[in-house]
């Protein structure tokens, strides 16, 4: 049974449609990206599947559930982390902790959560003295304290440095781990290749495709790239195939890889030209993003 | 059973969160207080000739007493749940389970604890250093007490619903409290009739210092509740209740 299904959802806010009929499915146990650009209509679909918002059209199911009514019976089962969400500054982690866990009929062991979440050493700190990453773990373990089937994460990183970045990564991978369902969005790429099991990527409002970071878009089956520099003097016409130049950088797109390689190659090999820095890529999902978003 | 134990787990947290915090602990607990030391020294020993000659303190103090509970439920929710919302607290709390009428009743119910130990400070200083009489109308008490609080509660909810961001909060609530204190007769006595109590007289703030006079009027026979200006405070908290319930944001304004 899939954890969330999405079909046809609209949502305007005045006279601007925010969303214009998306639909997806994320399945049990599964990892979901929302990918796109600020602005696209990421927090806005994650908030009418949590319940916050009310859709203008289409249907929304959570685990099993409408979010428009579901009530406290759906949010037995969810976690939440939103953007900027406030804390009680003035209780200590554990007292927060404590006092969410209270609100679910069967929440996990506080200092089992504040263990996962990193926070082992800040348990008796009051809110207020926490940093911004520890603050961020903090969501994370409110949003874990009542052992959700289904966690949404709305933008984990945005705004962390690298090293914060890569803890919160190892925290949502456990996650996964932990046979958990969860929707994330998020503006970077490298974190819905990271960490997702399948991705959607949203522009202004639509979804503009779907599928696994490795695939989507047809990034393993489309063009690839060959990228060398050629010795001074040589033409890019003299190539047996065609090619451009992107600075010193000699740029060759080829959809029958294999062959193009070796074209190439031996006519460099015949002459005794050296390809130098030559390398062979396929587009990265950033180049695919960008092209799906249209910027 | 457990929804009972939840609210009153509420309460305690509530409770914490309102003792950490100096703005509410100095501005809605101590600054009662002070007023009644402040006004209270002033006029020791002053009597007011329209009220057959009462000392000027056994009129003040009742007035002081009810002006405690407004500051614990009106001024202390209507700004600390303000606050909350834009930080966005209380949309936290609205994605969990947490029936929504526990997370208010945990509000009030705190407001109440924090009104309760307001009436026994203030009568007791003033019974104990400015000479008042508080004549063992318990029941009155506690009746004008929860009447009391349950209007300024719903009224502070109502407020909370209106305002639009929380650094406005505060100059909307005093700037709706002080006024209607004057006019209402908190400080100095103010005529019924004249245009100034008559205004007073539609606001519930007037009903309740006059609710709360004949709980401690030592010269009025009978159980001292007043059942008018208990109804019209009953009429008021169940109108802001109204509004606080249509209108009430969990989350901060969308710019």
């Amino acid at each position: 049974m899939a954890a969330i299904t999405v079909a046809g959802l609209r949502k305007s806010y005045g006279s601007t449609e925010a969303i214009k009929g998306i639909s997806f499915e994320v399945a049990e146990g599964e990892v979901f990206a929302l990918l796109g650009p600020n602005g696209a209509g990421k927090t806005t679909t994650v908030e009418i599947l949590e319940g916050y918002r009310r859709r203008d059209a289409g249907t929304v199911s959570v685990l099993g559930m409408d979010p428009e009514s579901g009530g406290s019976r759906l949010r037995e089962r969810i976690g939440i982390v939103l953007q900027e969400c406030g804390f009680e500054e003035l209780l200590t982690v554990e007292e927060m902790l404590a006092r969410q866990a209270g609100y679910y009929p069967a929440p996990r062991p506080v200092e089992e959560v504040i263990d996962l979440a990193g926070l082992g050493d800040k348990a008796r700190a009051r809110v207020r003295t926490l940093s911004g990453g520890q603050r961020r773990r903090l969501d994370l373990a409110l949003a874990l304290i009542g052992g959700p089937d289904l966690v949404f994460l709305d933008e984990p990183t945005t705004g962390f440095d690298p090293a914060a970045r890569r803890n919160a990564w190892d925290l949502v991978k456990r996650l996964g781990g932990l046979g958990k369902t969860v929707l994330l969005t998020t503006h970077y790429m490298d974190e819905a290749q990271y960490l997702a099991d399948r991705v959607a990527v949203i522009a202004a409002g639509q979804l503009v495709a779907q599928g696994n970071p490795e695939s989507i878009g047809g990034r393993d089956s489309g063009a690839a790239l060959i990228r060398f520099m050629l010795p001074g003097g040589l033409p890019v016409s003299a190539l047996p195939v065609r090619a451009r130049l992107d600075g010193d950088h000699v740029v060759i797109e080829s959809s029958d890889l294999t062959r193009t390689l070796h074209l190439v190659t031996g006519w460099a090999l015949e002459r005794g030209v050296e390809l130098r820095a030559l390398t062979v890529s396929r587009p990265s999902l950033e180049d695919v993003y960008l092209e799906m978003v249209g910027r | 059973m457990r929804t009972l134990g939840l609210l009153a787990r509420q309460i305690g947290y509530e409770q914490k969160l309102y003792w950490r915090s100096p703005s509410s602990a100095v501005f809605t607990f101590a600054f009662p207080i002070l007023l009644l030391v402040i006004f209270a020294t002033l006029n020791q020993g002053a009597t007011i000739r329209a009220l057959g000659g009462i000392s000027y303190n056994q009129y003040y103090v009742p007035a002081i007493v009810a002006f405690g509970v407004i500051s614990a439920c009106y001024t202390n929710l209507a700004i600390a749940l303000s606050f909350r919302r834009d930080a966005g607290v209380l949309k936290r709390i609205r994605g969990t389970p947490l029936p929504p009428w526990v997370f208010m009743g945990g509000s009030i119910g705190s407001s109440l604890v924090v009104s309760l130990l307001l009436v026994v400070l203030t009568t007791s200083v003033g019974v104990l250093f400015y000479g008042v009489t508080f004549p063992g109308r318990w029941g009155a008490l506690l009746l004008t007490l929860v009447v009391g609080a349950f209007c300024f509660c719903g009224l502070g909810l109502a407020m909370t619903a209106l305002i639009s961001t929380a650094t406005a909060s505060p100059a909307i609530v005093n700037g709706t409290l002080f006024p209607l204190l004057f006019i209402s007769g908190t400080f100095f006595p103010v005529e019924a009739t004249s245009l100034l109590g008559l205004i007073a007289g539609v606001f519930p703030i007037r009903h309740f210092e006059q609710a709360m006079f004949a709980v401690f009027d030592p010269q009025l026979a009978g159980s001292g509740i007043e059942l008018r200006p208990l109804l019209v405070m009953l009429g008021w908290g169940l109108g802001a209740l109204v509004v606080a319930v249509k209108r009430f944001r969990w989350e901060p304004r969308q710019n």
